[in-house]
C-alpha cells in the first residue's frame, strides 16, 4: 500500500492561506491503513482548523467529506457538491489521489494535507516500513525478497557497503543493514553462491526519471477508446 | 613478505603500479582537499610526503563533506611531483559524470584511482541532498577496468564512439587509470567480506585499500581467507593505518564509526602514555611493521586525519626509507 504522513498544522494553514469555505476529504483506502487520511485523522484536521482559527480571530467553515478512494475517477465525481461550494478543498488522500482529483476539477484548488512517503507494509500495529521502489526492473528473485534499492541507503546492487556493522545500516542504526539480511536469507535457502557474481549496472530507464510514465494493455485500451468515441 | 603478482608488465605506469609490481612494500599517504578554494593548502603539505609515499589519495568530498574536488586537488600536486590517488564515489554522479570525470582525470595524467561508494550525504553538511548511487563500487571498478583494457563506456560504445572517418581504424584510446577498490576486514558479515574482496577483484581491481586496521588478530583471519582464496596473487592489498594522538580518537572510531575494531589494549596504551604523541607513533609503526609481516599484504596506507606531519617520523621509523625510484620517473 502507499505510506503518508500527515502534513504539519502550520504547513496546512499556510496552504489554504484565507479560504473561508474549507473542505477536508478523507480517502478510505492506503491511507487509512497507515492512519495518516482517513476519516478519523481527516476528522482530527478540520477540528485542528476550526481551533486555529478561532484562536486567530479568523471564521471559517470547515466541512468533512470522505471518499471510498481518491485513486479512481469513478469516486471522485463524488466531490461536484463538495468543491462548488469550498474555496478549497485539504485531499487527505496520497499524491495520487490530489493528482487524479486535480485533473477531474482543474477549476477547484485542491491541496495535498499529507505527504505521501513510500510503498510499504504495516510491521506492527503503528508502525510500516518501505518495501519497494517502483524501479519497474524487479530484481527480488536475485536478492531472496528483500529490495535493495530502497532497503539498502546507497543502493547498492553488489552489496554490503563497509558500513555495515552488527546487522545495521550505518545511516540508521534503527535500520538493518538490507545486504545482511540478503545474504542471511539467501544462505539460509542454501543460495548464498548466487551473490558471487558481479551485478552490473542497472538500467533505470523504467525508473522514474523519464517523466510520467504510463502502462497501457492495448487490446482493453483500444476496446474502450473505441467505445468512448 | 610479499607474495603478490609482481611482474614486469605494467597496465598504466603509474609509480604506485610500479612500486607494487616490482614487488617493494609500497606507502600510499593521504590528504583531504581544503574547504576553500585555496590550492596552497595542498602545495604546502607537499614537503611531508614528497619521497617519503609512493602515491597520496585525495578524499572525494570525504564525511559527505563539501571539499575541492579531488580531481582538481589531485592536478594541483601532481603539478609538484607527487603521484596522486583519486578517491571517486558514486554518491554524488551518475554514470555520464563518473565517465567524464575519469576521463579527465587521466587527461590530466592522473593514474590511480580508488573507487568507492563515499560516505552517505546525512553524515555530511549537505544532508538534504539528493543522492544518486546511480552505480555502485564495484560497477565503479568494473567501469574503469573497462575503459582501460576494452575502450568502452558503460553503454557499450567504444572511446572514441564511431571512426573519425568511414575507412579509418578503429583508434580506440583507453584511460589508463590504475583500479582501486577499498576492502573492510573488519565490516559485517565477517564471512562475506572476503566475497565481496573476491567480487572486486573479480570486477577488475589492480589494488585494495583497507579500512584503517588497529586489530591485528582480526586482519590475520581475514587474510587467512584471502589467502585460501588466492586473492593476494591477483591483487595488490594496502593496509590501511591512521595514526592518533589520543585515546579519544581510538575510543571515537571504536563507538562512533561503523565497521572498525579497536583492540581496548590500544586504548589503555593511549590513556595511560606520557607523551601520547609518541605512543601514537609508536603504535602507528608497530601496526605497519606486523602488517607488513602477513603474507599478502603489499603495502600500507597511512591516513593522518590533520596530522599530516607525522609520516615522515613513521615512515623513517618503520623502515620505509628510502622509497623506490623508477628510471623515467618525474622528479
Amino acid at each position: 500500500m502507499i505510506v503518508a504522513d500527515r502534513k504539519s498544522l502550520d504547513d496546512i494553514v499556510d496552504m489554504i492561506g484565507d479560504a473561508d469555505k474549507v473542505v477536508v476529504s478523507a480517502c478510505n483506502a492506503c491511507v487509512t491503513v497507515c492512519l495518516a487520511g482517513g476519516r478519523r485523522e481527516a476528522g482530527i484536521l478540520a477540528s485542528q482548523l476550526r481551533i486555529h482559527a478561532k484562536e486567530h480571530g479568523k471564521d471559517i467553515e470547515v466541512r468533512e467529506h470522505s471518499l471510498a478512494r481518491h485513486c479512481d475517477a469513478e469516486f471522485l465525481s463524488d466531490l461536484d457538491e463538495e468543491l462548488e461550494w469550498a474555496d478549497v478543498m485539504i485531499s487527505m488522500a496520497c499524491g495520487v489521489g490530489v493528482n487524479l482529483a486535480s485533473e477531474l476539477h482543474p477549476k477547484h484548488r485542491i491541496v495535498p494535507g499529507l505527504n505521501t512517503t513510500f510503498y510499504g507494509a504495516t510491521d506492527a500495529p503503528g508502525r510500516w516500513l518501505e518495501m519497494c521502489g517502483g524501479c519497474g526492473d524487479c530484481v527480488l528473485h536475485k536478492t531472496g525478497g528483500i529490495c535493495p534499492i530502497v532497503r539498502c541507503a546507497k543502493s547498492i546492487l553488489n552489496g554490503p557497503c563497509g558500513g555495515s556493522q552488527d546487522g545495521k545500516c550505518e545511516v540508521d542504526p534503527e535500520t538493518p543493514c538490507a545486504w545482511q539480511e540478503i545474504i542471511e536469507r539467501l544462505e539460509a535457502q542454501g543460495r548464498g553462491d548466487d551473490l558471487i557474481a558481479v551485478e552490473p549496472a542497472k538500467d533505470w530507464t523504467t525508473s522514474f526519471s523519464g517523466g510520467r510514465r504510463r502502462r497501457v494493455v492495448e487490446e482493453i485500451y483500444e476496446e474502450d477508446e473505441e467505445a468512448s468515441a | 613478505m610479499v607474495a603478490q603478482p609482481a611482474s614486469d608488465e605494467l597496465k598504466v605506469g603509474s609509480n604506485l603500479e610500479k612500486v607494487l609490481r616490482s614487488g617493494q612494500f609500497a606507502v600510499c599517504g593521504e590528504m583531504a582537499p581544503p574547504q576553500t578554494c585555496n590550492g596552497d593548502f595542498l602545495r604546502r603539505k607537499i614537503d611531508i610526503f614528497k619521497g617519503n609515499v609512493d602515491a597520496c589519495n585525495l578524499t572525494d568530498n570525504q564525511m559527505a563533506i563539501v571539499r575541492m574536488s579531488s580531481i582538481a586537488a589531485a592536478k594541483i600536486i601532481l603539478d609538484e611531483g607527487l603521484e596522486p590517488i583519486i578517491q571517486m564515489t558514486v554518491r554524488d554522479r551518475n554514470r555520464i559524470a563518473v565517465q567524464a570525470d575519469l576521463l579527465g582525470a587521466a587527461g590530466l595524467g592522473i593514474r590511480n584511482v580508488l573507487c568507492i561508494s563515499g560516505d552517505h550525504m546525512s553524515f555530511g553538511n549537505h544532508p538534504s541532498a539528493k543522492a544518486v548511487y546511480d552505480l555502485d563500487s564495484l560497477q565503479l571498478v568494473h567501469l574503469v577496468r573497462q575503459m582501460r583494457e576494452e575502450c568502452m563506456l558503460v553503454s557499450g560504445e567504444g572511446t572514441p564512439p564511431k571512426p573519425s572517418k568511414p575507412d579509418a581504424p578503429w583508434n580506440k584510446v583507453p584511460t589508463p587509470l590504475f583500479t582501486g577498490a577499498a576492502s573492510n576486514p573488519f565490516g559485517d558479515p565477517a564471512e562475506f567480506r572476503v566475497v565481496r574482496l573476491a567480487k572486486k577483484v573479480a570486477a577488475g581491481a589492480d589494488f585494495i585499500q583497507t579500512q584503517a586496521i588497529y586489530d591485528i588478530p582480526r586482519l590475520e583471519q581475514f587474510m587467512s581467507q584471502v589467502r585460501d582464496r588466492g586473492l593476494h596473487e591477483k591483487v595488490f592489498i594496502i593496509g590501511g593505518v591512521l595514526p592518533v594522538r589520543s585515546p579519544r580518537a581510538l575510543t571515537y572510531m571504536r563507538d562512533e564509526v561503523p565497521g572498525m575494531s579497536i583492540p581496548e589494549e590500544l586504548v589503555q596504551r593511549m590513556e595511560s602514555a606520557e607523551d601520547r604523541e609518541e605512543e601514537g607513533i609508536n603504535i602507528c609503526v608497530e601496526l605497519i611493521e606486523q602488517i607488513r609481516g602477513i603474507e599478502g599484504m603489499a603495502g600500507v596506507h597511512i591516513m593522518p586525519p590533520m596530522w599530516e606531519k607525522v609520516v615522515p617520523e613513521v615512515v623513517s621509523r618503520a623502515g620505509l626509507l628510502p622509497r623506490p625510484t623508477f628510471e623515467g620517473s618525474r622528479e
